[in-house]
């Protein structure tokens, strides 16, 4: 444990020491690195509604709602996009644009940026909060992987899937999650999110 | 991947075979080809009630054993005890191993390697250019004996490995590539190690008894869901429900695993 607090400090002081570098020569300073438990230590290329390929470290900098879906799934899928909206439903407009959210397919073979559009189109989401998109199918199962959701693709090419909302911290640190997916937000999850965008 | 290297053979000759022949050696020598078939997992799949097809694949003969998973982080230090991102790996991973960098006397070198995560087993078998197994590939090897492709509806084939279920956890782990091989070769699927499998995520089953055939269908989306098609094989269910329970970063004393290819 001293161990480990004293390597973070020799870390944090070459970091800051890297940084004065940066600063004295004048280059844009680089993101500072990311927290060991960050989602975002998963490199993920993804796809989105807009057919913009970025890895999904261009979603640091702000908290964010993430969860896993498919566009074709009829029951659940659409409550996933119901629940997020019923969440940005009890923040104030003012937090709104502090919350990110960003549901991913885990369908990639069929949810081209088409598929991804049409559910944005459908749902009147607001592109500027709202990201829609695929990874490549062999992620898949890793990004499912470190946002903690089971699936199973059945013959039919229908999910069998578990439902999560999960808040991340602008640097990709879990803060909280709820199984609990329709328009009733779980309150407590509520309360987190408006933790997390101040206020 | 025989197939694949006879070509280049041929064409260097004679001078380089040798060379070319121990790498192919190499190769073939550490994975068993499993012939495809149809297949009826324990599991009953509602989305497929005549059974899985496996199509042919190949299946490490052994699990990796600590030697080869150092000989990996020496490839890949990110991977080290010391450096893994938390979300990769929780607080126990290697935590076996004397150090980031050495085995020591709790993790023999030619013991399996434990205290994995799905995540660590995943890149492995990838820095190797091969995948972990699924599922239905693991089950469908594991089906056999030293004599018959499917085994599991003999009663002695069950008491075998039920038997192994009665050892202490805290007995030191045998080594690797001390039982008999099946029928494919390969060697150790039960009686050693828990093996992480690619969709060990797929296996939405609650391990509870209570509740086997019958899963808490709120908690999944849409049908298809699991249920325990043959619970006289407690041997395998015992796996689904160990698989079940983990998490992608999760490691334990007995989770191993080996490494599969699809056929080319």
């Amino acid at each position: 444990m001293k161990q480990d607090s004293m390597k973070r400090l020799l870390r944090g002081l070459a970091a800051t020491v890297l940084l004065g570098f940066a600063a004295i020569a004048g280059a844009a300073q680089p993101a500072p690195a990311l927290p060991g438990d960050s989602i975002y230590q998963l490199p993920l290329p993804l796809t989105d509604s807009n057919g913009q390929t970025r890895d999904w470290r261009a979603l640091r900098g702000k908290p964010r709602l993430v969860s896993m879906f498919y566009t074709s799934c009829q029951y659940i899928c659409p409550l996933i996009v119901e629940s997020g909206k019923a969440v940005e439903r009890q923040l104030t407009p003012a937090q709104q644009k502090q919350l990110g959210v960003a549901l991913i397919s885990m369908d990639p073979a069929r949810d081209d940026p088409a598929a991804l559009k049409k559910v944005v189109e459908q749902r009147k989401l607001d592109a500027a909060r709202w990201t829609l998109a695929s990874p490549r199918a062999d992620d898949v199962r890793a990004v499912a992987g470190v946002l903690g959701i089971r699936y199973r693709q059945l013959a039919d090419g229908e999910f069998n899937h578990s439902s999560a909302l999960i808040l991340v911290d602008a640097d990709g640190r879990i803060l909280a999650r709820t199984e609990k997916i329709g328009s009733q937000p779980d309150p407590d999850f509520v309360a987190a999110v408006r933790k997390a965008v101040g206020g | 991947m025989r197939a694949r290297l006879a070509a280049p053979l041929l064409v260097l000759g004679l001078v380089v075979l040798p060379l070319a022949g121990l790498a192919a050696g190499a190769v073939a020598g550490r994975y068993a080809g499993i012939p495809g078939g149809q297949f009826k997992s324990v599991l009953g799949y509602e989305d497929a009630k005549n059974g899985v097809r496996v199509k042919t694949f190949a299946l490490m003969r052994k699990p990796v054993t600590n030697a080869e998973f150092l000989a990996f982080l020496g490839r890949h230090p990110e991977w080290r005890r010391d450096r893994v991102a938390g979300v990769f790996a929780e607080s126990r991973y290697l935590s076996h191993w004397a150090g980031p960098d050495t085995l020591g006397p709790n993790a023999l070198p030619d013991r399996p390697v434990v205290w994995v995560s799905w995540f660590a087993a995943e890149a492995y078998c990838k820095s190797l250019d091969a995948r972990l197994p699924t599922w239905n590939e693991w089950e469908y090897a594991a089906a056999a004996d030293e004599t018959r492709v499917d085994a599991r509806s003999d009663p002695a084939w069950r008491e075998r490995i039920l038997g192994w279920y009665a050892r202490s956890s805290k007995d030191a782990l045998p080594r690797v590539g001390l039982q008999s091989p099946n029928v494919y070769g390969v060697q150790d699927l039960h009686g050693l190690v828990w093996e992480w499998t690619e969709d060990a995520s797929s296996l939405m089953v609650d391990g509870d008894n209570r509740n086997q055939g019958d899963p808490d269908k709120g908690k999944f989306c849409g049908a298809g869901a699991l249920s325990m098609n043959d619970r006289e094989n407690y041997a395998v269910l015992m796996r689904v429900a160990m698989l079940s329970s983990l998490e992608g970063r999760d490691a334990t004393a007995n989770m191993g695993f080996r490494c599969a290819r699809s056929a080319p």
